[in-house]
């Protein structure tokens, strides 16, 4: 086991475009995580997180864990993520932070101190590792490939590790039920009771009348004319009342309607003038 | 290349997330940034696995994966309940049990 810690002499078949793929999926892991910080709404920065996941499902594929860089997309941003998303639909879209705040002296304060902690772990990590890399050829090669060694490790060496794991699994699930579930106060309305709810106490589901059927007019702002003479005020679309473009009817209106409905045709506005 | 980049990167994607939970006070960005520091986590994990030349690392990295997905569940399920009663996602609310 301990000659693994041993340095041993670098991979033979590196691979040289290693650097490239690194610094671009590296930087912009760093700019996801970054645009998480920094954005404002909780969508964005669910965004920024998928970035930042699916870069760093890049670096492990570039760092021979293929199986692992499948299931970070898969399980963080195709199942995490998404949930995040989903969650934010039920909480708000728009539930965004407020600036103000509740400590005083706290946002410096942990700026400072996150500062400190990279500085601190930059010069900590940048010096780790003297040992040459081994590379995984050899202990991927054992079982015949990366996804059959991982297996062989979860259900040889850390086979009750894994089972514990569905335990952890099956609580989590049972818990998230128990926690989502809402327990119901009063019984659900039948569709009947729904119904008669809706149309009763005076609130008017129905069609509206259609504006300007009875008046001398058919635009939109002209009110209908109710078979009494009286003007209906739910045939004007509410916009156009609350521009106070709505027209109003007179007595001449209502005349030339009834003489247009018993065959007399239009009264002559010229002839009446006279 | 040497392993230490990766390590480094790692660092500085753990550090924006633990800023992330100290500055952000709406509970589901906060949680995006434990979700954050546990990838971290798992790039270091996965760096050692290959220095070290076993899949140890790699088997542990998947274990992270296994407890976060379970924590996420439970955690988003914990900020929809307090949702529910306080109407906010904010951590700033949530203080009945404070004395």
């Amino acid at each position: 086991m301990f000659q693994n810690l041993m340095p041993l002499v670098e991979s033979a078949n590196a691979v040289s475009f290693e650097p490239v793929v690194f610094w671009i999926t590296g930087s912009l892991s760093v700019l996801g995580a970054v645009g998480m910080l920094v954005s404002k709404k909780a969508v964005h920065s669910a965004l920024w997180v998928a970035l930042t996941m699916i870069n760093l499902a890049i670096l492990y594929v570039l760092q021979s864990a293929p199986f692992l860089g499948v299931t970070q997309v898969v399980v963080y941003t195709g199942a995490v993520m998404m949930l995040f998303l989903f969650v934010l639909m039920i909480v708000g879209v728009d539930a965004s932070d407020s600036l103000i705040e509740t400590i005083k002296g706290q946002r410096m304060l942990a700026i400072f101190a996150g500062l400190i902690l990279v500085v601190s772990l930059v010069l900590l990590l940048s010096n780790s590792f003297y040992v040459q890399t081994n590379g995984l050829e050899t202990a991927d090669l054992e079982y015949g490939g990366n996804i059959q060694g991982i297996a062989a490790l979860l259900f040889s060496k850390y086979v009750l590790i894994f089972e514990l794991t569905s335990a952890l699994l099956i609580t989590a699930a049972v818990g998230a039920m128990v926690l989502a579930h809402k327990e119901r106060a009063v019984p659900r309305k039948t569709q009947a009771q729904m119904a008669k709810e809706l149309f009763s106490s005076g609130n008017y589901k129905g069609p509206l009348p259609s504006p300007g059927v009875y008046a001398r007019h058919n635009s939109v702002d002209t009110p209908a004319l109710l078979p009494d003479g009286s003007v209906s005020q739910i045939s004007i679309p509410g916009p156009i009342i609350a521009r106070g473009a709505a027209k109003t009817i007179n007595q001449k209106d209502i005349d030339e309607v009834q003489s247009i409905s018993e065959g007399r045709g239009i009264i002559d506005k010229e002839v009446e003038d006279q | 290349m040497s392993p230490n980049a990766y390590l480094v990167l790692s660092g500085i994607i753990f550090s924006i997330g633990a800023l992330g939970v100290l500055l952000r006070r709406n509970a589901i960005v906060a949680f995006m940034s434990i979700e954050l520091m546990l990838n971290a986590a798992n790039l270091a994990f996965v760096t050692s696995a290959r220095v070290w030349g076993n899949l140890d690392g790699q088997a542990a990295a998947f274990f992270v994966m296994v407890v976060a997905a379970a924590e996420v569940v439970v955690g988003l399920a914990i900020i929809v309940t307090i949702f529910r009663t306080r109407n906010s996602a904010s951590v700033d609310e949530a203080s009945l049990l404070r004395w």
